[in-house]
């Protein structure tokens, strides 16, 4: 197994373990679905309409508790420090990363999405474009994501800066995904266009992200 | 090496602290005298020497203040980027303290186009917030310049933060155009075309003077507070480095021992 | 070119300043290390020894001067790199790939760790964990170790489990850099000593 894979296994692996993340992000979205569902009341209609951004929302903000916990834990243990001297290039560290991150996070989240769509009452038509938009679009939010964590490393309690600081590089993936989503639902001509969008923004997130990843974790090693 | 000795001279001089200290004290009251008088013969045109607009009345004149301060909103953080890359890659702290007191100016110019912008709109669109594309895109902007100035108070040491706000600034710029086209795009799915346009053939002749002075006023104001901030920031971290160095003993030098067996 | 001797051991440095918090706090270190040499780090406490060592081992960018290194560089520090969720085989296992060598058997073995190959490292006391974490330096077989205070919680056994480590990886050309305050019988070794520099000169 090369060190991309491995770092990959090792990070889903502390994810599903005790003290992992992994099982805390999915309750995250299933409660912030549920919070959100008693805000606005059992109106099945309004329900229906709302679902996919509901559901877009409540996994991009479960994606954001998380994300401290790509660098931070691997800084203070003295990880990083082994991370860094057995790579030739960090950026494929950062790379798998994220990819670790978004297996643990982001596909949960997908896996969980069927069963939150089902209690905000979405049809079996809209499903497909929902899961299929976030499929594309999680791993652009686990990419950036990842660049915040690898920004704040090296500080105790980034949780709260970690979310101002990726929101605003959010918008283009929650638009195009959410857009996405209810396009395909609504049998909308522009289903294929927001999506062709949404792999853009992630494509693009997997160049930018690692390099500057690569850069602010070399900041973060004293 | 002796070519190589001179041209680091020439570099060091260039930048050098001292130096921006004594060009921005003879600039300051130069940009600041011109950002007033500039800021009010534009004001008097826009207010009193140009048409009201026969669908809008007189409130597009509320564009004399909003669409200068929105293009600044831009301006800024583009020059913060600018920045930015120059004390990434040349480490110079001038570039560094440069794109960390743009961040607040920014901001500052970026509120103001908010806050015209929204009363624009409620005459216009009956609401404060309408949701408009080019609004919301500065808003998203706002928040941009709100977490790199968060990073930059979360660092305690100021040469790290420097390198780090650096990288976010840069990755922020390269996703600003991409955010634009993503609110545009979401607005043209949701919402009617905008209504506030500075371009178009709606503007009038008479319009680009009072427009042309204060983007010219906005811009000198711009440059003296920069120089205003640079230097107190200059000062206070000279002042901190005097404390540093009355407190801290100096640096280790390694001492060979003897061979031990 | 300024007149500095070429570089020729397994690392040089010369006129190496390094940093913390953007202040220098080592300043004019020239040193050789040559294949089989051991070398000892001694200082007070916020001398930089941690900072000049991470600064030898490639992990920080020196402030001045230069550090040239023929042979790959391995560092160990206080922190033992290791999970608590992970087994001590599954943290061993990690870092075999990250380094693409080693035997994870015969440095469990060699750290006396056998006993717990199967158990998470989170349940180890700190002598063990402190020896799990050394393992690594075998688990990479790279020539070059800089190590920071690897006996600070080890009882006597695990501390001559370290020296004989040390002694074998230089009987076959391994050089190192060991920062410590204990005594440490490496026999051969040189010294250095951090000094505050205003009380050296």
């Amino acid at each position: 197994m090369n060190a991309f894979a491995a770092i990959i296994v090792r990070d889903v692996a502390l994810a599903f373990r005790a003290g992992g993340g992994a099982l805390q992000a999915a309750s995250f979205f299933a409660l912030t679905i549920v919070l959100f569902a008693l805000a606005i009341g059992p109106d099945l209609t309004l329900m229906q309409r709302i679902a996919a951004p509901a559901l877009w929302t409540g996994a991009l903000l479960a994606t954001q508790i998380s994300l401290e916990q790509i660098y931070r834990p691997d800084r203070e243990d003295g990880s990083l420090d082994v991370l860094v001297e057995t790579s030739d290039t960090l950026a494929f560290v950062a790379l798998a990363k994220a990819a670790g991150h978004w297996l643990s996070t982001g596909l949960v989240l997908i896996a969980a999405t069927p069963v939150l769509a089902l209690l905000l009452n979405i049809s079996g038509a809209a499903l497909v474009p929902l899961i299929l938009s976030l499929l594309i679009g999680t791993p652009g939010l686990s990419l950036i994501g990842a660049f915040a964590g690898a920004l704040t490393a090296a500080l105790p309690r980034a949780g709260l800066l970690i979310a101002i600081i990726v929101s605003p590089l959010y918008a283009p993936i929650l638009i195009f995904g959410a857009g996405a989503a209810a396009a395909g639902a609504a049998g909308d001509p522009q289903y294929s266009a927001n999506l062709m969008l949404l792999g853009a923004s992630s494509l693009f997130a997997a160049v930018i992200s690692p390099l500057a990843s690569a850069a602010a974790l070399r900041f973060n090693l004293d | 090496m002796a070519n190589n000795a001179v041209k680091r001279t020439s570099l060091y001089d260039f930048a050098n602290p001292v130096r921006f200290e004594a060009i921005a004290g003879r600039v300051f009251p130069f940009a600041l005298f011109g950002a007033l008088t500039l800021g009010a013969l534009g004001l008097y045109f826009g207010l009193f020497n140009s048409p009201a607009d026969y669908q809008q009345g007189d409130t597009v004149r509320i564009m004399y203040v909003h669409v200068p301060a929105a293009w600044m909103a831009l301006f800024c953080y583009s020059s913060m980027a600018a920045s930015s890359a120059a004390g990434f890659i040349w480490k110079h702290p001038l570039a560094d303290v440069a794109a960390k007191e743009t961040a607040p100016i920014g901001a500052g110019f970026t509120f103001l186009a908010l806050l015209t912008g929204s009363l624009w709109g409620k005459p216009m669109w009956g609401a404060w917030w309408a949701w408009d594309a080019r609004l919301t895109s500065v808003l998203i902007l706002f928040f941009l310049y709100l977490g790199y100035m968060a990073l930059w108070r979360a660092i305690p040491d100021k040469t790290r933060a420097a390198r780090l706000a650096a990288i976010l600034a840069i990755v922020g710029f390269v996703n600003v155009p991409i955010i634009k086209f993503s609110v545009d795009w979401w607005n043209s799915l949701h919402q009617p075309a905008s209504i506030i346009r500075a371009d178009g053939p709606t503007i009038h002749s008479s319009m680009l003077t009072p427009l042309f002075l204060m983007i010219s006023a906005y811009m000198l104001a711009y440059i003296a507070m920069l120089l205003a901030a640079m230097r107190n920031e200059m000062m206070a971290r000279r002042l901190a480095r005097l404390e540093d160095a009355d407190a801290v003993r100096p640096a280790s030098v390694v001492e060979p021992g003897a061979v031990r067996t | 070119m300024p007149d500095v001797a070429p570089f020729s051991a397994g690392l040089t440095a010369r006129n190496l300043a390094v940093a913390r918090g953007g202040r220098i706090i080592v300043d004019g270190v020239d040193l050789d290390l040559a294949p089989g040499e051991a070398i000892v780090l001694r200082g007070p406490n916020g001398a930089g020894k941690t900072t000049l060592l991470r600064a030898l081992a490639g992990l920080l960018a020196p402030a001045a001067g230069a550090i040239q290194a023929t042979g790959e560089r391995v560092f160990c520090g206080v922190r033992s790199a290791t999970k608590p969720a992970l087994t001590v085989d599954e943290n061993l296992r990690f870092w075999a790939r990250l380094y693409q060598s080693g035997e994870i058997e015969s440095a469990r073995n060699r750290l006396g760790l056998d006993d717990y190959a199967k158990r998470p490292a989170g349940h180890l006391s700190t002598g063990f964990l402190r020896r799990l974490g050394l393992a690594r330096l075998l688990l990479s077989s790279r020539p070059l170790w800089f190590v920071d205070e690897p006996t600070s919680g080890l009882d006597k056994d695990a501390s001559a489990i370290f020296e004989g480590i040390i002694a074998d990886h230089r009987k076959t050309g391994g050089a190192a850099i060991i920062a410590t305050h204990e005594t440490l019988n490496a026999p051969g070794a040189r010294q250095l000593e951090l000094r505050n520099a205003e009380a050296a000169a």
